[in-house]
């Protein structure tokens, strides 16, 4: 992994505060050729690229946006330890030059940690230019001891002069050697000294980090590194432990303050030196236009109207604009599969490819085109700088869940689509949110269970289905933020993030970055779905369609037989009747088709596994073949319906109502039909939903949680409104 | 001296003392907010949390009950 001059591969890490153009820069370097995956073991987004310029592999690493180093979020874990671990040959700090006296925080703590050449570029240097800033370049690379390069990343200006700097810088046999340090006072220096001594004199073998960044790190109480050294340590463990803890305690009341809350404002002291010699402000004021913008689009009348109608924008372009290259890929499927009919004789292998493979695959990949619309939106969302804006106007409303402004859109978009949804929830910067965000979003009633409830509540509920359906809606809402709070009490505790938000100035976007964006995520989604998707739903298929013998209750060919042959004498005897006659011998001939369905149905592998749940079922007035319409639910929400049709015996194509009435019928009650409406409401969404949950989580473990827990809370609440209703005296 | 989740849209202040504890008043530390820095307070979100403030030239917010662990001292007149 440690890439050396010798082997003409360089590893150049790109580092830099949240807005900073980082991305953007990384996209100009590395175009096209970059891989996009997850750092190990955690959900952040790792992107790397690997060129080929002077004569040189340059390995291109997008380490994740911080403002600091200090391992508060899992970003900033992923940055340090890729530094320390991987010692990439220079890390670049891209400092975006218009919030100079910030990103200098992040660019000491890099300095400080010795292990990588560091170099600077200072971008955006129109942006700050615009806004009377003068920065002195040479003069900040002479104090600090780093390369400087400006850089405009949006214009792609001055990109490349940066490349060849970093590779000169790591091509020179300079070790880093910074003169100015940041230099503490006196009592903490004294402290820094004396534990640097002591881990000079215990640790053998030698230590792999700087000593003195260690020593500061522990004064510092940095768990992470003392947990690290104090493993190490071995038999000095307790020493370096027990000594660490009297500095601390000394320094602690020398300054009637924790000594890393002194050294942040020392290291703020410093960068105030720094800025005295290298930066100058002309007295001439320009209009900000970023903040004209937020005059009206976070402004107290105007914010929510505006906030609300992007929202729709958003929805309207992603269910109604999706809806056409939808409608063509469905055609497409559909033609792919009169396609393989046409082909193949009749056999298992076609049956498994066209309702097992095709129609299974095929219903996924409907959703690319919404997902490519989606994302495009939440990425313009995103590059202009209106993300921050919309969670600073939902926060307060999002904070009484325990949740952060940001999970606002994901848990929104859950009522179209949860794959999409789920996925959007990568803009939330803390794990712990992500997570919760996840875990609630599938409450949100997508689209795909309407189908079900207007079934339903059509057949029992006729004159007040609409609101049924609306309260359904609440229901999951409801049933979302309890959830919520519950975890976020438990399971996920106290991470409710602090909600410390740049809010950036507005940026026009670039098209090359959002499709990059859009297209990298949408890849994503189609290479892990079509994998799971393809083993589901050729399970599913298969436990419908096997056993492939099967021994009716009765002769159903010779049943059918009887009635041609009784029909065709009365109509040989009575020619009159003959229209009345034909229909009735049709109606009995369906009914017989269609019993013998139902009972192949009943013996297949599905109806089997039907019968064996029927008693988890029956405390919720759902009988077999209700339960098996719901595990095949599993695989999708919208082959609940179709599952429904085929086990009531109602003919293909007759519309919902027949259904409907056949359920009335089958002895369903009203208090049943809505348990099921319940379970429908709050059970596993789908397959898809499932392998996104895992691509998000990246842990299996919480997948299968989330599993567990809301199918646990469906029957649970479908357990109380059906046993409930009983106790009250409904059917 | 007052806490700075009272301080009014369009004042500024100078920050005397970060109060609460762990990560949040680090993270705050390390946005910038330190002792002896200019604030100013540009606006309030509809739903009068969280807030937004200008800090060493950029925006950042803060919820109010976070801002309230912080106490300035304000500047008269407001500019």
């Amino acid at each position: 992994m440690n890439a050396h001059p010798m082997n003409r591969c360089i590893t150049i890490a790109l580092s830099g505060n949240p807005n900073s153009g980082k991305t953007t820069i990384f996209n100009n370097i590395t175009g096209t050729r970059q891989k996009v995956g997850n750092w190990p073991g955690v959900t952040v987004e790792k992107k790397e690229g690997l060129i080929h310029r002077f004569g040189f592999d340059l390995k291109i690493i997008d380490l994740p946006g911080t403002y600091s180093l200090t391992p508060f979020s899992i970003e900033e874990i992923v940055a340090r330890d890729y530094v320390l671990e991987a010692r990439p040959d220079v890390v670049i700090d891209i400092i975006d030059a218009s919030n100079l006296e910030r990103s200098l925080y992040l660019a000491t703590q890099l300095r400080e940690l010795g292990r990588s050449k560091v170099m600077f570029a200072l971008n955006m240097s129109d942006v700050a230019r615009a806004r009377g800033f003068k920065i002195d370049g040479a003069k900040l690379s002479e104090l600090l001891d780093v390369p400087v390069v400006s850089t405009i990343g949006n214009k792609n200006e001055g990109v490349e002069r940066l490349l060849e700097k970093a590779v000169e810088l790591a091509l020179s046999d300079k070790p880093p050697e910074f003169r100015r340090k940041v230099r503490y006072s006196q009592d903490i220096e004294t402290a820094i000294a004396s534990l640097d001594r002591l881990l000079q004199a215990c640790m053998s073998p030698a230590l792999d980090y700087d000593t003195r960044w260690t020593a500061i790190k522990l004064l510092e109480n940095d768990p992470i590194v003392r947990k690290r050294l104090l493993e190490q340590a071995e038999e000095h463990a307790e020493q370096i432990a027990t000594e660490t803890d009297q500095l601390r305690q000394v320094l602690s009341q020398r300054f009637n303050d924790e000594p890393e809350i002194v050294m942040t404002d020392e290291r703020y002291g410093f960068i105030a030196g720094i800025m005295k010699e290298v930066f100058t402000i002309s007295s001439r004021q320009r209009v900000d236009i970023s903040r004209n913008i937020d005059l009206v689009l976070t402004n107290r009348f105007t914010g929510f109207p505006i906030f609300l109608f992007f929202i729709w924008a958003m929805f309207q372009l992603t269910f109604t604009l999706g809806a056409y290259p939808m409608e063509w890929i469905e055609a497409g499927v559909t033609l792919l599969s009169t396609g393989v009919e046409r082909l193949l004789p009749p056999s298992l292998l076609r049956e498994m490819l066209v309702d097992g493979i095709l129609a299974g695959v095929g219903s996924v990949i409907v959703f690319l085109p919404n997902i490519l619309i989606l994302f495009f939106c939440i990425a313009l969302f995103e590059d202009t700088g209106y993300m921050a804006r919309s969670a600073f106007l939902m926060d307060k409303i999002m904070h009484l869940i325990g949740l952060h402004g940001k999970s606002f859109i994901p848990m929104l978009m859950g009522f179209g689509c949860n794959v999409p949804a789920i996925m959007a929830a990568r803009t939330l910067e803390s794990e712990k949110d992500r997570i919760l965000t996840i875990l609630i979003t599938p409450f949100m009633s997508c689209s795909a269970r309407l189908p079900v409830y207007i079934v339903l509540a059509g057949a029992f509920f006729d004159a007040h289905a609409g609101t049924l359906i609306f309260v359904i809606y609440l229901l999951g809402i409801a049933t979302a933020i309890l959830m919520g709070r519950l975890f976020r009490s438990t399971l996920l505790r106290g991470a409710d993030a602090p909600f410390v938000m740049e809010l950036p100035p507005y940026r026009v976007p670039m098209l090359k970055s959002l499709m990059i964006h859009m297209w990298e995520r949408s890849k994503m989604f189609l290479k892990k779905m079509t994998g799971v998707i393809l083993v589901g739903s050729v399970l599913v298929w298969a436990l419908s369609a096997f056993p492939r013998t099967v021994t009716y209750s009765r002769n159903y060919a010779e049943a059918m037989e009887q009635v041609r042959v009784e029909y065709a004498q009365r109509l040989a005897a009575d020619d009159d009747a003959r229209a009345a006659l034909t229909a009735e011998r049709d109606a009995r001939l369906q009914e017989l088709r269609w019993s013998r369905q139902s009972e192949a149905a009943e013996r297949s592998l599905m109806g089997r596994l039907g019968k064996l749940v029927a008693p988890v079922f029956a405390p919720l007035g759902i009988d077999w073949r209700g339960g098996v319409a719901l595990l095949t639910g599993f695989a999708a929400k919208e082959i609940v319906v179709s599952t429904m049709a085929v086990l009531y015996a109602v003919e293909d194509g007759e519309s919902g109502d027949a259904l409907g009435r056949a359920l009335v019928s089958s002895g369903m009650t009203p208090l049943a039909a809505l348990s099921m409406m319940v379970f429908v409401l709050l059970y596993v969404p789908c397959l898809a939903t499932i392998a996104t949950i895992r691509r998000e989580t990246a842990s299996l473990k919480w997948t299968a949680f989330s599993v567990f827990y809301m199918t646990g809370v469906a029957w649970l609440l479908a357990f109380v409104v059906f046993q409930g209703g009983r106790l009250l005296g409904f059917q | 001296m007052i806490q700075l989740s009272v301080l009014k849209e369009g004042h500024r202040a100078v920050i005397v003392r970060i109060g609460g504890q762990g990560t949040l008043r680090r993270r705050i530390l390390e946005m910038g907010l330190t002792k002896g820095t200019e604030i100013y307070v540009e606006k309030y979100a509809p739903l009068r949390d969280p807030m937004e403030l200008i800090v060493k030239g950029y925006h950042v917010s803060l919820r109010v009950e976070e801002a309230a662990q912080i106490t300035v001292e304000p500047i008269n007149p407001p500019a």
